[in-house]
Parts: C-alpha cells; sequence; structure tokens
C-alpha cells in the first residue's frame, strides 16, 4: 500500500519548492473474472473518485484483468504497522488446533 | 538499463537495524513501505526507479514519431497499444517510487530541471519505419533481459511493479521481431532498411547495460541490497548470446566484425560499444537530447491548466456536496 509523505528531495538540500497542486493519490482495487474478491493491483492520481475510475481502467485493466474497479483516497486507508507485527499476530501463531492437520483422524475412517 | 549509472549512496547507520535489516534481504523477505530502511537504500531506489520511470515515459517518444506514419492500420494500431503500455509502466514505477517519500510532480520536476536522467538510449532518432521493428527487438529485448532478475528485487513495490511490466513487454519485443521479419524477408530495399536500422540500434542497445561495473563500488552494494541483481557485464553478455540467432534468422549482420562464437566459453565475444560516446549522450550530447526534454518540458507546460482546471472542478463537487448534506 503506498502512503506519501513527500519529504525531502534525494539528491539535494535545497529549500522545499513551491507549494505543488498536485493530484490526490488514489489505491485501486479490482476483481477479476474469475469471481474472487477485489485485490489491491497499485496506486495513481486523479483529481476525483470518477477520474481515479476512468484512469485506473487505462492503467490497470489494459488486458482484461478486471470486471470492478474500487478506488479509494490513500489518506483514508488506515493500516497496521510493521512494529506491531509480532505480538498483532501471536494469538494465532499459539493455535496449532485451528488447523485440520492438527487432528489424527484413522484412514478407516475414509476421506474427511 | 532503462536505469543506467546509478550512484549508491552509504549512509551512517544503526549497526544493529543495518543488521537485521541486511539479514532479512539476505533471508529473501521483501521490504515494505513502513518498514525500517536505511537512508542510502531509500535514496538509491528513488533514484533508479525515477529514472527506470522517466525513460518509460520519455521512451514513448521515439516511438510515437511513427504511430502516425504506421504502414497499414494493424500497425497503427499495435503501435499505439504499445506506446500506451510505456505510459503505463512509467506509471506503474512512478507509484512504487512515492511509496518512498517522493510524489510523482517532484519526480516529473527533478526530470524537467536536469537532476534526474533517462536512458541514453531514448536519446537516438527513429528514422525509419524499421526502426519500431529494431526499437521492439532490441531495445524492448534489453530492457526485459534487466528487468526479469528485477522482479525478485529486495523491494516490494518495486517487484510488483516489475511483475507487471515483464508480464507486458513480452509482446512488444515480439511486435518488433515481426516487423523486422516483414522488412528482411521483403524487398532488397526493405531488408536494407532492417539491416540500416540493426547497424544504428546495435551499439546503442549494448550500451543500455552501461559500462562494465566489475570496479564499481556502487554496484556491489546494490547488488548485496539485491536493488540490482546482475553486474552489466553478465546482462549484456546474456543479451549478445540470445540476440545474435535472432538476427542469424533474420538474415542481417550484427555490425561488428569481431564478433564471434567462443567454444570455450560458451559464449560470443563482441566489441564493446564506444563508451566516450556513452558518457557525451548522458552528458546530453546525443542527437535527440534536446527534442526529447523539449518534447517533455512542452506536454508538462501545456497540461497545466487541465490538471489545474480539474483540481478546481474537483474541489468545486465536493464543496457542493458538502453544503448539499
Amino acid at each position: 500500500m503506498s502512503s506519501v509523505n513527500p519529504g525531502a528531495l534525494p539528491q539535494s538540500d535545497e529549500a522545499q519548492p513551491k507549494k505543488r497542486n498536485e493530484w490526490p493519490l488514489w489505491e485501486v482495487f479490482i476483481r477479476g473474472q474469475h469471481g474472487m474478491s477485489h485485490r489491491h493491483v497499485g496506486s495513481l492520481h486523479a483529481p476525483d473518485a470518477d477520474m481515479a475510475i476512468r484512469n485506473a481502467r487505462d492503467v490497470y485493466t489494459r488486458r482484461n484483468e478486471g470486471v470492478s474497479i474500487w478506488v479509494v483516497e490513500a489518506r483514508h486507508i488506515a493500516a497496521s504497522s510493521p512494529s506491531d507485527k509480532g505480538p498483532l499476530y501471536e494469538p494465532s501463531e499459539s493455535k496449532v488446533y485451528r488447523h485440520p492437520t492438527f487432528y489424527d483422524i484413522p484412514d478407516e475412517a475414509g476421506h474427511m | 538499463m532503462y536505469a543506467q549509472m546509478i550512484q549508491s549512496e552509504a549512509t551512517a547507520e544503526d549497526p544493529d537495524k543495518l543488521a537485521a535489516f541486511e539479514a532479512r534481504i539476505a533471508a529473501g523477505e521483501k521490504i515494505e513501505p513502513k518498514d525500517w530502511m536505511p537512508a542510502g537504500y531509500r535514496k538509491t531506489l528513488i533514484r533508479q526507479i525515477g529514472q527506470h520511470a522517466h525513460s518509460e515515459i520519455v521512451g514513448q517518444l521515439p516511438e510515437g514519431n511513427w504511430i502516425t506514419r504506421a504502414p497499414t492500420l494493424e500497425r497503427k494500431a499495435i503501435l499505439l497499444a504499445k506506446v500506451q503500455d510505456e505510459a503505463g509502466h512509467g506509471l506503474y514505477l512512478y507509484c512504487a517510487a512515492e511509496t518512498l517519500g517522493v510524489s510523482r510532480d517532484e519526480l516529473t520536476e527533478m526530470l524537467l530541471d536536469g537532476r534526474m536522467k533517462y536512458s541514453s538510449i531514448f536519446n537516438y532518432p527513429t528514422l525509419t519505419w524499421a526502426d519500431m521493428g529494431a526499437v521492439g527487438w532490441l531495445v524492448d529485448g534489453a530492457a526485459i533481459m534487466n528487468q526479469v532478475p528485477l522482479q525478485r528485487t529486495s523491494y516490494g513495490p518495486y517487484s510488483r511493479a516489475m511483475i507487471r511490466i515483464c508480464k507486458e513487454e513480452s509482446f512488444h519485443q515480439r511486435q518488433g521481431y515481426d516487423i523486422m521479419m516483414k522488412m528482411a524477408f521483403g524487398t532488397p530495399a526493405q531488408k536494407r532498411m532492417a539491416q540500416d536500422a540493426l547497424n544504428r540500434f546495435w551499439y546503442p542497445a549494448l550500451m543500455m547495460f552501461g559500462p562494465s561495473d566489475k570496479e564499481s563500488v556502487h554496484s556491489a552494494q546494490s547488488m548485496a541490497w539485491k536493488i540490482k541483481m546482475n553486474t552489466n557485464d553478465e546482462l549484456r553478455q546474456k543479451f549478445v548470446d540470445e540476440t545474435v540467432p535472432q538476427a542469424e534468422y533474420l538474415g542481417l549482420t550484427v555490425p561488428d566484425p569481431d564478433l564471434k562464437w567462443n567454444e570455450e566459453r560458451g559464449h560470443y565475444d563482441f566489441s564493446e560499444p564506444d563508451w566516450s560516446e556513452f558518457f557525451d549522450v548522458l552528458k546530453g550530447n546525443g542527437p535527440c537530447n534536446a527534442d526529447r526534454m523539449e518534447a517533455r518540458q512542452q506536454a508538462w507546460a501545456e497540461g497545466q491548466w487541465v490538471r489545474d482546471g480539474l483540481m478546481a472542478h474537483a474541489r468545486k463537487r465536493a464543496a457542493r456536496r458538502v453544503a448539499a448534506e
């Protein structure tokens, strides 16, 4: 997911240039032909949601990749923090009994 | 390649963080935008991805030159689709660069004021229709050589952009070779045009990989960080080995009298391009540098009112919506 905090220019320490009138950033989600959920495919700039969908059509579905497009302005996305990785996912890591392979079923019982 | 002569940057970092970061890369993990990364990794990536993105955008110009003069409607439609893909590839790459904390407009401004560069190859003119064949076959072919391994690069957004691009790129090379076949197997005059295009694009295509980086500390750092996956020389050799039989099939001659299969090495021996020409083109003295930059500057300046107008319209509509609620 792209989160943009325009920072210092990579090659210069000069004063920040004038404020830009830049189109906001949108994240694009596309549902493919095969009934899967919408999936994040990338981002783009557009002045508003209508234009974001049109641009997403041109940028991300030039080869029939999708039958449905969602766009959401990047600044509206909340994301988990990478440093929380351990504590956030620990509860599921310790529960091996949630997986079918935890249980031994005898062959005599047939396919299960 | 599309990103040539990228300087890597060593920065002073917390040694523990740096060691943990490099261990992640060594283990094949992807680095994602919000993860800790050394400032040098970030800066090098912004330069490399930015230069790659600019190359895709500027790369539309030499081919755009022939859209209105394509010999058939089908060729015209194909060329349009290819050039549209290049715009898309530029946009994927700008998005990837933006996750590192630089905005697309900033990158564009850096291209326009000369602080950032694009690949040297796009400073050569496309003089005949056969050049559309040579560009697709050789230039896109060389790009693929570099981009396929970059799908495994350590930075997640860059890797994902490369995967998308590679999926689409093979059409580009094949349509170029298809043009070359038509020309090379056509009339004697057409075959001469095909040979002439190969003559003019061979060495500039070899230059796309950049000079030998055996001694380069920048390359060593970028390879350790998996920003760069192969040396320039490895990729150039691979390109020559794959391309020579394709030229032979066309009945065309690679313009290198010293080109020879080396049984012992299992590779072709070939002549180096003229590196003084390469550095001269990078400096801005290639045949089309001024034209390319002028075209980009004009497009940016003349598009200003459209960008501003659409933004003003979006703000007005948003304000009306708020007022109606």
